[in-house]
């Protein structure tokens, strides 16, 4: 009898420590950062949700979702809506600063084929540098004003940049630093977090919906999204920026939008590029 | 007796001007402390970093009812915005974890 007390006992002492051990340890490997697996995941997803839509096609966002939109793409890129932004910003950036210097002087390979690194995780800073907030501080440093992040001259001269980086795989670094990897993660919690009056995420239009209506427009993928950044929107009769874009989908959704360039939005840009890795750059870019 | 009714129709009168006016007063309290109480929400939903369109446009509403001397208006505004605030504070809280449901994995 005594010999069965000191099972039980035992066997109680035993589920309890191993009870104590599971709770202490992290919720699960799924929780784990692992962006790799993340951006696999990811483009597996869309490839599978549309398996007649080739991989490098998905940067054409709503026109790549059937072969009607297609053709009207095709259309619109013999005369682009978004051409004289490009011309602007060619002659903006080789245009030099007062101080004689120019935007060449502020990035690597004097600017040229570069868009496909940016964002980048800034280590010294600790935090995600976006090509907008690169160019309006490569200004401030040489004593001009900076430009408004949304339109006009900065979508001009990240059109431009783009233009040069056409055809070029997106390649996002993530550095071996738990503060890239806190960007990155807080990235992808502001992509599926839902906000606004609406309940709305950036991923119930761009993940559970692309290729669907909403009212008049095709839903884009966010596989790709960012590669086509900047665009000439006939809805906005102009051009816009990625700050632009995320602002006006967070009012859409009657959410009140951060500051361009806060770090939520930094942090969602550095995460939706990084997923897109491999897709070409196709910006600047026209959407209906 | 004719007298005694002028007395008796100055007296009501009295009342109800009296009785208008302290329910204006009282209105307008109402709507100050609805507005605050409002305010308060809204700007917790802000430390949150989500706050709805919908919230500030409802307050503006308010404001401007209570500006017009419409204090029952203004008090039903003002209410409402607090329910649109305290339903955006739920969403940002609730949504801590909930985002992780639709994570691609």
């Amino acid at each position: 009898m005594k010999l069965r007390s000191a099972i039980y006992l035992a066997s109680a002492a035993l589920a309890f420590a191993a009870l104590t051990l599971a709770s202490s340890l992290p919720s699960g490997a799924s929780d784990k950062v692992d962006p790799v697996a993340d951006a696999k995941a990811f483009q597996k997803f869309f490839t599978d949700k549309f398996p007649k839509v080739k991989f490098e096609d998905f940067v054409n966002g709503p026109y790549s979702m059937n072969e009607d939109l297609h053709r009207q793409w095709q259309e619109k890129e013999q005369f682009p809506p978004y051409e004289f932004s490009l011309e602007m910003g060619k002659e903006m950036f080789s245009k030099p600063f007062k101080n004689g210097k120019s935007y060449e002087d502020c990035f690597p390979n004097k600017g040229i084929g570069i868009r496909q690194n940016y964002p980048y995780f800034d280590e010294k800073e600790g935090k995600v540098i976006t090509l907008e907030l690169a160019l309006n501080r490569c200004r401030e440093a040489n004593g001009e004003p900076p430009y408004s992040y949304v339109k006009d001259e900065m979508a001009a001269l990240t059109a431009y940049m783009a233009f040069t980086s056409r055809g070029k795989p997106m390649d996002i670094k993530i550095p071996d630093d738990p503060r890239a990897l806190a960007a990155y993660e807080n990235g992808k919690e502001y992509f599926y977090t839902r906000r606004g009056q609406l309940n709305f995420s950036c991923a119930t239009c761009h993940v559970q919906s692309p290729g669907e209506r909403i009212r008049a427009e095709v839903l884009a993928p966010a596989l790709g999204i960012v590669n086509a950044m900047p665009i000439y929107r006939s809805e906005w009769s102009g051009m816009g920026t990625t700050s632009r874009r995320f602002t006006t989908c967070n009012s859409q959704i009657r959410g009140v939008p951060l500051s361009p360039q806060d770090d939520e939005y930094r942090n969602v840009e550095y995460y939706l590029s990084y997923v897109s890795n491999g897709l070409p750059i196709s910006g600047p870019g026209a959407r209906p | 007796m004719r007298n005694m009714m002028q007395k008796f129709a100055l007296i009501l009168a009295l009342l109800a001007a009296g009785a208008a006016s302290a329910l204006a007063a009282g209105s307008e309290d109402e709507f100050k402390a609805a507005y605050a109480a409002a305010e308060a929400a809204n700007k917790e939903a802000g430390k949150l970093r989500n706050q709805w369109t919908t919230t500030a446009s409802t307050l503006a509403a308010a404001k401007k009812s209570a500006d017009a001397g419409d204090f029952d208006k203004a008090t039903s505004s003002a209410k409402e915005a607090e329910a649109l605030a305290k339903a955006s504070i739920f969403q940002a809280t609730s949504e801590k974890t909930r985002w992780k449901e639709m994570e691609i994995r």
